[in-house]
């Protein structure tokens, strides 16, 4: 297994730890995860599926928690719904 | 697809492996699920070390033939001995004979100016970032909160080369003193607090302190503190913040389980009010994993119909109560907390509900009809406690589904076909 893995983010490409989460992936795309109600950036809060802060749209599977989620070669993971 | 167990684990943390476990090894068939896509909850999460509690009931766990059912969530049980879980590929319907409820505890967050900002986190939230792949070497980070989470995230962040700008503990240096006092009385958890000091040696760590407001444009840039009543504005990278822990009752509560204080109640043999179904770990009180993993093996055997087994742990389980009420003690909320927060300060983060609009209801009921606050996908775990400690709500019924599911997987819950079947042994 390679050490790296590539997946894109908001259709840029980033190289995350192999077995990152895709809240790890986002973060070091440097995006925040989703937009609140008022137009607010989340980022992930409690980082165990409780929180429901870190959603985003994992391959058009919209709301998916980020933190719950391993990033995977090829992977489309768009912010910010 | 169905799959019916004797006895089913509801939490892959170290109450439920060890409740899995003892359980496995009577002879029963034993199903866990969790939520998580590893085994080995909050405290274990990614454990990789071959030694250590961890590995060793890793190791335990794989001799048993344990079905392991990760990143599936209950959700609903449409009758006694049935619960749904949603899974990536589909509805699962997982029938018991018996359940164990080992669902663990989640940080309390209470709100400040600021605390919605991205990389505002829990502590234990931080950490499991951290160990889910993000880079923290060289970060600048603050922690800030109460409990001993703080110390551990502050010792595994250090370790991973962040540097601590400061950790700011809410409790008082008398409370604390006392404390530690009170540890003598054990004298595993003093090995672990004299790690700890040496882990974050030279960390700064106040006493009497708390964070009042976090700022920054798109995301986190500094944090103002309260230390001894003067207000120090520090810049940093990260917040972890965590007000000590809250259990998860939600489903314990769900299925009928008598609930006391905020804790399951469960007897000696840890069940709870509700005949066949068990409780182990936090959800019966905050203790830490020691008592954690003694519950979840006194309910194993118990579930088990081995009462005997489960007695000759009584006295181990002794120990993990008395943690639990120091724990308690030392660490209860002081009210200037409830001071930090402006008029715009938003409570629900789901819903975007500030806290002058709370203000001006009387319930969390009322607040939940006019406001929407506790009414967004989180269901109100993160400002239901906030709302507790600011308002002294209290949280009414819980209601299914107890977190949110897919709309196919909803409308198997009115499906009479899927409520009465009988789901048959194997899978």
């Amino acid at each position: 297994m390679p050490d790296e893995i590539t997946i894109v983010v908001d259709d840029s490409p980033v190289r995350v730890p192999s077995g990152a989460s895709v809240a790890v992936a986002v973060a070091i795309a440097g995006r925040a995860c989703r937009t609140s109600v008022t137009g607010e950036p989340r980022g992930p809060l409690c980082g165990m599926g409780i929180c429901f802060e870190c959603r985003v749209t994992i391959n058009n599977i919209p709301h998916r928690r980020a933190c719950q989620v391993f990033s995977e070669p090829g992977m489309v993971v768009r912010t910010g719904d | 697809m169905q799959q019916r167990f004797d006895i089913l684990v509801v939490g892959g943390g170290p109450a439920g492996i060890a409740a899995a476990v003892r359980a496995a090894e009577c002879g029963a068939k034993v199903g866990i699920v969790d939520d998580n896509p590893n085994l080995g909850g909050q405290i274990w999460r990614g454990a990789s070390e071959s030694i250590g509690e961890a590995a060793s009931w890793r190791g335990k766990l794989q001799a048993t033939n344990v079905t392991i059912l990760c990143g599936t969530r209950v959700f609903h049980q449409p009758r006694a001995g049935v619960l749904f879980a949603e899974h990536e590929d589909g509805l699962q319907v997982l029938g018991y004979e018996n359940l164990i409820l080992a669902t663990g505890a989640r940080e309390r967050f209470l709100p400040f100016p600021g605390w919605t900002l991205p990389n505002v986190m829990g502590a234990g939230g931080l950490q499991a970032m951290v160990k889910s792949g993000l880079p923290i070497d060289g970060k600048r980070v603050i922690i800030a909160g109460t409990g001993p989470l703080l110390l551990a995230v502050a010792a595994y962040l250090r370790q991973k080369d962040a540097e601590i700008a400061v950790i700011c503990e809410q409790a008082s240096i008398r409370n604390l003193a006392r404390f530690s006092i009170a540890l003598l009385r054990h004298p595993q958890k003093i090995r672990q607090a004299l790690r700890l000091r040496k882990d974050i040696r030279g960390v700064p760590f106040a006493t009497s302190s708390w964070p009042i407001s976090a700022d920054g444009r798109n995301a986190l840039e500094s944090v103002t503190i309260s230390r001894n009543g003067k207000h120090e504005t520090i810049a940093c990278e990260y917040l972890a913040c965590g007000f000590h822990l809250v259990p998860n009752i939600e489903l314990p509560q769900l299925l009928g389980c008598q609930i006391h204080g905020g804790y399951v109640q469960v007897d000696e043999l840890q069940e709870t009010s509700v005949k066949g179904i068990y409780c182990a770990g936090e959800p019966t009180g905050i203790g830490g994993v020691e008592s954690s993993l003694v519950q979840g093996e006194i309910a194993g055997f118990s579930a088990a119909s081995r009462p005997e087994e489960a007695r000759k742990l009584f006295g181990a389980r002794e120990r993990g109560r008395d943690m639990c009420s120091l724990l308690d003690r030392t660490f209860r909320l002081r009210g200037e907390l409830r001071n930090v927060l402006s008029s715009e300060t938003l409570v629900c983060r789901c819903e975007d509900v500030s806290y002058s609009r709370l203000q001006k209801h009387s319930s969390w009921r009322a607040a939940k009809l006019q406001t929407r606050c506790g009414m967004g996908p989180c269901q109100g775990r993160i400002c239901g406690p906030a709302t507790e400690f600011l308002f002294d709500w209290s949280p009414d019924s819980t209601r299914p589904p107890i977190f949110p599911a897919r709309v196919d997987n909803l409308a198997a819950m009115t499906e009479p076909e899927l409520q009465q079947t009988t789901i048959s042994g194997g899978s």
